[in-house]
């Protein structure tokens, strides 16, 4: 039995469903209003569960406790941990020696005010933890960046206390998301957008992007190096060539589906399937 | 043409229609109200106002 762990219901989520009942696939949704975990007991779960929480704190825990009493997830624990925190993300992402702007982080307003100067204007402020294009800031004059760090500081939780800065990459107003799961990269888009920040949710719009060797080993390698699973991997094209800016463990996939025809949901479904009955070796990291 | 039942939207009681497919978990918007509301129950269909966007939520 495969379990679904969600409580908000996106398209993502119904395409899912459908592609399991047309398939006649046996799962169940295990609610995350609801839910229970009992620390340490076993019984009582499906077989192998797929997160598709939008709440980044419940995926976390739900896949660590699961995966601690071997209950099989996609994603794993270990990979929300990584993926959900842009500082981890870009550490293991440049750790495994793959190309991301150049970013610093600072735990005070005067070290990020400093770090900002010699970085040079414009830079991207980003929240530790946060999706969807929240809460960015691209940050034009030293002005700003005074502004905006005392804003983040007396937002209230640590996390805004934590600076994470980030070169701009003035991208041809695109960027390019692929789908990776397991070791295939099996589709691109290009996220288009006259504002720089290209996030779907953000009305960016979608058109299908060649999948290179170029940009397939380089997705691959990214999976790899955040655990690995059924992710997307966005891009930005850079003087330098590819840059990895991110990677989302629970992605989002319907603009996806709609630039490319890829069947996101039955590729996943066979993914899950596989991990469920233990014929995918995931490597640790840490 | 899927069927469609009603249920009445929290925030103003008009009628709101929603498609026989739809999922517990859903957030639908009343036509007339403009509120975001969630599909809290299937049968019969209960709504409530959609909860607020959180910082941790995202994909």
């Amino acid at each position: 039995m495969i379990g679904i762990l969600c409580s908000r219901v996106r398209t993502e989520e119904k395409t899912l469903f459908e592609a399991l009942r047309r398939r006649s696939i046996p799962f169940e949704r295990v609610d995350e209003d609801l839910v229970q975990f009992p620390i340490g007991q076993r019984d009582g779960y499906p077989d192998v569960v797929l997160d598709r929480s939008i709440h980044h704190g419940r995926s976390l825990y739900a896949m660590t406790l699961l995966n601690a009493i071997g209950v099989p997830t996609v994603n794993r624990g270990r990979v929300a941990r990584i993926c959900g925190d842009k500082i981890l993300t870009t550490a293991a992402l440049a750790r495994a020696g793959l190309p991301v702007p150049k970013t610093i982080v600072t735990f005070t307003r005067e070290a990020a005010l400093a770090a900002i100067e010699t970085m040079g204007y414009p830079v991207v402020l980003k929240p530790m933890v946060g999706s969807w294009g929240r809460l960015l800031a691209k940050i034009n004059d030293r002005d700003a960046a005074e502004a905006v760090l005392e804003h983040k500081e007396t937002l209230g939780s640590y996390q805004h206390g934590i600076f994470y800065i980030q070169e701009y990459v003035n991208k041809p107003e695109r960027d390019i998301r692929a789908i990776v799961v397991g070791d295939r990269t099996i589709g691109a888009i290009y996220r288009r957008s006259e504002h720089w920040i290209t996030n779907t949710a953000r009305s960016g719009k979608a058109f299908p992007c060649e999948v290179t060797d170029e940009l397939d080993q380089l997705c691959r390698k990214a999976a790899a190096a955040v655990g690995g699973g059924f992710l997307s991997v966005d891009l930005l094209e850079h003087d330098r060539g590819l840059l990895v800016n991110e990677l989302n463990y629970t992605p989002e996939f319907h603009g996806f589906i709609a630039a490319t025809g890829i069947p996101v949901a039955d590729l996943v479904i066979d993914y899950v399937q596989q991990v469920g009955a233990g014929k995918v070796s995931q490597k640790e990291v840490s | 043409m899927a069927a469609t039942s009603t249920a009445p939207c929290p925030e103003c009681e008009a009628q709101v229609k929603l498609s026989s497919t739809v999922e517990k978990g859903e957030i639908v918007p009343c036509a007339e109200c403009g509120a975001e509301l969630e599909v809290i129950e299937q049968d019969p269909i209960q709504l409530r106002l959609a909860p607020e966007e959180e910082e941790d939520w995202g994909e």
